[in-house]
């Protein structure tokens, strides 16, 4: 069977319009996604890692069991504990999402989304300055200039380029590619780099000084600044400005090589103020380039469930949110976090080592289709139909825009929300005092 | 259910003030019914409270609470009761939206606003939010195909366009923002009045705003088009607005309701050449109101203290960004709109805030039809909803609103007519502003009244109208209407003292337009070039999905219901 505009379950370009076939035998095609969107697709199979049969550990070894034995443990674990950490979310759909915000006031958890190892900072900054961005399509339509920061969209977003940004072409751009100006900001020469009109290597940590400089040529303060700016000429800076000014409709895409070099959050506050001055000159927009599909999709749910977009704390019965205090890495820094569920993500693999050493010591549930680093910590492993090809529901792109996922083929397993639901009703029918 | 003994207010039913039973059977108002009593003795007894313009689901919002965590810990509320905990003040979370309305005897509010790419989303709040009946009113004002088939002087075509959106964001009516300014923001510029062409597009607000009241007409549309006008929030703007008026006067209602609803009047009532001279024009666009049957307004009165704008309309926030040295998202979306975040905060001492505050007041005040005039904050942007009782205060007392001046700047009194005015709005007339009118105005006829067929939603305050004399006692007016005795939701008590008892999943309206096939075979071909060569995605994910609504009410309208 073929089925049209599927939605790709990988990164945050989510592109809609891949053409998959389906046999017997499960998908065997993905047409349109890139590398990395068709391995995700055709990765369902039992040889691709997935978990089989829910699992517990038991003397060190981890045992099958039945679902609902799995539920049970997860709920006694999740109740018996007073800090308990909801942790991941980055690929799974929102209807997952709002269950799991119900487990979190259930049983008083802290939850967090892998947006804290990512974009998190890019979160902190919007709550400063407010972030004047757009639908990716406006990018598409309008945009002659392109400005990639500390972002390599050629080997992390594949299609990024082509279908909304550098090479893609719309009302206003006829031309694609030709008709745009690109410029890449990096610390080293990327894939990305190598395409673009323009690179401007940086040293590493620097940016801040780097767009803390655009912004004062902006301003017509040129001569406060010496002739270098961490080694890069002012007359280099003087020209970007010049043609950041000229352009029509520009467009900034940063990475976490902004979010996490030196500065962080004040980078990401600085290139959005930069963003809104240049809108004094002309039309600019700025955008995280989010990774994981759904990465966006657990922010907004967040916060219209309980007002804030990532690292709440439920524990008190109110949503009480503190970056720096309440992030899972903190939490578990801190030694604070005494039980955790991971679900669509893998923090062995992408925290810090003596974060993930604090993660080792305390008990763990895993809800994924794959077996990763994080199954070796764990102590509850429930296999889950992978959302976005066994499992719809909606995603919400990196620039806002929500979509819904499809089901491609059946699945065999129970989806996230499903298992979220069981391990909260099993966590309500335990008595509070346990 | 029988609510017994209650002194009601029922202005579409002509009841004012009679001591009377409701009774609600099968979630509706009946003859008779059985099943448990309410005493209603002594106590005011209302319509459930119905608001027509709101912002509560969606992009905006999110955007709004995502900049502000400020504002989430203002509104805080632990889990309790059946409740879900609560953040936020001017942007609460989606349960607390529910709750909060519950609790003042809201049951049904409309959000003002979706665009129709975005739809999913709002969708999803509006589900999120327990309790209330909603729906969403669609954008068109900015849109590439609304613009193109305005200057193809295509109406069925156009038509069959406003048909499609509804029924692709689920919407319930048209929603015009600045038009044609959504689409000039998007190289950052903006049109100046109503006879500036959209750059690019070669059609002119008027144009626009004209063929789309056409359209909705010829659909038959439940609701009128719903306009935020061009120049919004500008000194001097009062003109514009007449002139808008003025070029809608030939268009015929297709159903007994205005042909246009402005939104948020307060914001276009401007006089002034800047904000050094600004003034109220309320008393021109009032007397213009009592000379006119056209059209409908709601207030968009400020209250002092903080808000977060939230708007389509982009360069209007855009240049509140920049006045007021506030932080500004901007979200644009392609072919369809613009749209701006900007929180604020509006003071006593600004002269310029205190000349809006009585700008509100006065339409509300001046206007001699209540029907013509619906008590709204343009909730957040001129304050938050919660905030409605204080204005309701403000209507019926005179003492009230002098107890307010005398804290606002003497420039006041030489910049509107505030305080001459003596008028004190009854009851029957704060029903008709908050329940009737809205009601009537969106064309939802079970709602805003309690005749029988009406929906079982009724609204019991702990104050004896024929006891208390609002002008003298105001604060007790402001407190009753703060927290409802009882709030009933088809039939089920869902607040009590300020306390959720009951959690109903709300239904959500959306308008079903029929076209003839002809009119859409000549938009599909249209269409279908606009997501090949200018959408991000794929026209078969635009449309919200049935499984984005649980309790749909789909109302019927089209060309064949207009023959
Ligand atoms: S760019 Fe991203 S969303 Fe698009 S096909 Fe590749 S992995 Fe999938
Ligand atoms: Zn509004």
């Amino acid at each position: 069977m073929i089925q049209e505009d599927v939605v790709c379950s990988f990164c945050g370009c989510l592109c809609d319009d891949i053409r998959v076939e389906t046999n017997d035998e499960g998908i065997v095609k993905a047409k349109g996604a890139c590398r990395l969107g068709s391995s995700k697709i055709l990765g369902h199979g039992p040889g691709h890692g997935r978990i089989s049969k829910p699992m517990i550990r038991q003397d060190g070894e981890l045992v099958e069991v039945e679902y609902q034995v799995a539920y049970d443990r997860a709920a006694r674990i999740l109740k018996a504990a007073k800090r308990p950490l909801l942790y991941g979310w980055a690929s799974t759909v929102c209807e997952a999402h709002e269950e799991g915000v119900l487990l979190a006031e259930e049983v008083g958890a802290v939850i967090d989304s892998t947006a804290t190892v990512c974009h998190g900072p890019s979160v902190i900054g919007v709550e400063e300055k407010g972030l004047a961005g757009a639908t990716l399509g406006q990018v598409k339509n309008r945009a002659d200039l392109i400005l990639f920061w500390g972002c390599n969209p050629a080997e992390a977003h594949p299609r990024h380029m082509r279908r909304y940004s550098s090479n893609s072409t719309g009302r206003f751009t006829p031309e694609g590619r030709k008709g745009r100006t690109v410029i890449v900001i990096d610390v080293r020469e990327t894939r990305t780099a190598r395409l673009a009109d323009r690179f401007i290597r940086i040293d590493p940590g620097t940016d801040y000084q780097v767009i803390s400089a655009l912004r004062l040529i902006l301003a017509g303060k040129a001569e406060i600044l010496g002739d270098e700016v961490c080694g890069i000429s002012k007359g280099k800076l003087v020209d970007l400005v010049d043609i950041l000014k000229k352009a029509r409709f520009g467009a900034i895409f940063f990475g976490l090589g902004l979010t996490h070099s030196r500065g962080r959050y004040k980078n990401i506050d600085c290139a959005l103020s930069l963003t809104a001055e240049l809108n004094a000159h002309t039309k600019f927009m700025i955008m995280p380039m989010r990774g994981h599909y759904n990465v966006a999709g657990i922010g907004q749910v967040m916060a219209w469930e309980g007002g804030y977009p990532m690292s709440v704390d439920y524990s008190r019965g109110a949503p009480y949110f503190n970056p720096g205090e309440t992030a899972a890495c903190d939490l578990l820094a801190r030694r604070e976090a005494d039980a955790a569920l991971i679900i669509a993500a893998d923090p062995a693999s992408n925290f810090p080592r003596s974060i993930v050493e604090a993660l080792a010591e305390i008990p763990v549930i895993q809800i994924d289709p794959y077996e990763n680093p994080t199954t070796l910590l764990a102590d509850v492993v429930i296999p889950c139909a992978i959302a976005g090809v066994e499992v719809e529901g909606t995603a919400y792109r990196m620039d806002g825009l929500p979509l819904r996922m499809r089901k491609v083929i059946e699945p065999v397993h129970p989806s996230d929300e499903e298992i979220l639901k069981e391990i909260r009703e099993s966590a309500r029918r335990l008595p509070d005092d346990h | 259910m029988i609510i017994k003994g209650g002194v009601v207010y029922d202005p579409a039913n002509g009841v004012l003030g009679e001591e009377m039973d409701i009774c609600i059977d099968a979630g509706a108002v009946a003859e008779a019914a059985g099943g448990p009593t309410i005493d209603a003795r002594g106590m005011l007894v209302l319509p459930g409270g119905v608001d027509a313009h709101s912002h509560i689901a969606g992009p905006k919002l999110n955007a709004g609470r995502i900049m502000r965590p400020d504002d989430g810990r203002i509104g805080t509320e632990p889990r309790r009761g059946l409740c879900r905990p609560c953040t936020g003040y001017t942007v609460p979370n989606s349960s607390a939206i529910g709750y909060r309305y519950a609790r003042m005897g809201y049951t049904t509010v409309f959000e003002a606003a979706t665009p129709i790419i975005e739809s999913r989303h709002t969708h999803e709040e509006l589900e999120a939010i327990p309790i209330l009946d909603k729906g969403a009113l669609t954008l068109f004002g900015s849109n590439w195909t609304v613009m193109e088939c305005v200057g193809e002087k295509d109406l069925p075509k156009l038509s069959a366009y406003v048909a499609w959106g509804l029924r692709a964001s689920r919407g319930y009516g048209v929603k015009i923002v600045n038009p044609g300014g959504g689409e000039a923001w998007g190289f950052g510029s903006n049109v100046k009045g109503l006879h500036d062409p959209v750059p690019e597009f070669n059609v002119t607000p008027a144009e626009i705003i004209h063929e789309l009241a056409r359209a909705n007409e010829r659909l038959c549309l439940p609701h009128s088009i719903h306009l935020h006008f061009n120049n919004l929030g500008k000194p001097g703007n009062y003109s514009t607005a007449i002139e808008t008026l003025d070029l809608l006067k030939d268009i015929v209602p297709s159903r007994d309701r205005q042909a246009v609803h402005v939104t948020h009047m307060q914001f276009s009532a401007y006089g002034g050449t800047g904000w050094r001279d600004f003034e109220s024009k309320a008393p021109e666009i009032a007397d213009y109101y009592n000379k006119n049957d056209h059209a409908t307004m709601d207030m968009g009165q400020i209250i002092f203290g903080s808000a977060t704008t939230m708007t389509a309309d982009g360069p209007l926030e855009y240049a509140n960004a920049r006045l007021l040295h506030q932080k500004w998202s901007n979200h644009d979306i392609e072919l369809e709109e613009s749209s701006g975040v900007v929180p604020l905060v509006y003071i006593r001492g600004s002269p310029v805030n205190a000349v809006q505050w009585a700008i509100g007041l006065e339409l509300a005040l001046l206007t001699e039809d209540p029907w013509k005039v619906l008590l709204t904050t343009d909730n957040p942007n001129g304050g938050p909803f919660v905030k409605y009782p204080e204005v309701i205060a403000l209507l019926m007392s005179h003492k009230r609103r002098e107890e307010e001046m005398a804290k606002l700047p003497e420039l006041l009194s030489k910049r509107s007519v505030i305080g001459s005015i003596e008028r004190e709005l009854g009851w029957g007339e704060i029903a008709v502003m908050t329940r009737a009118a809205p009601a009537h105005v969106l064309g939802l006829k079970e709602k805003g009244h309690l005749g029988v067929g009406a929906d079982g939603d009724v609204s019991i305050y702990e104050i004896d109208p024929r006891e208390v004399d609002p002008g003298s006692d105001p604060a007790l007016v402001e407190r009753a209407f703060t927290q409802a005795k009882y709030t009933i939701k088809a039939g089920e008590v869902v607040s009590r003292d300020g306390e959720i008892a009951g959690i109903p999943q709300g239904r959500t309206f959306w308008t079903d337009a029929n076209v003839p096939e002809e009119d859409m075979a000549r938009l599909m071909a249209s269409l279908k070039e606009k997501f090949e060569k200018y959408y991000s995605i794929q026209m078969s994910n635009y449309m919200v999905q049935e499984a984005y609504l649980s309790r749909p009410v789909a109302v019927r309208a089209g060309v064949e219901v207009a023959q």
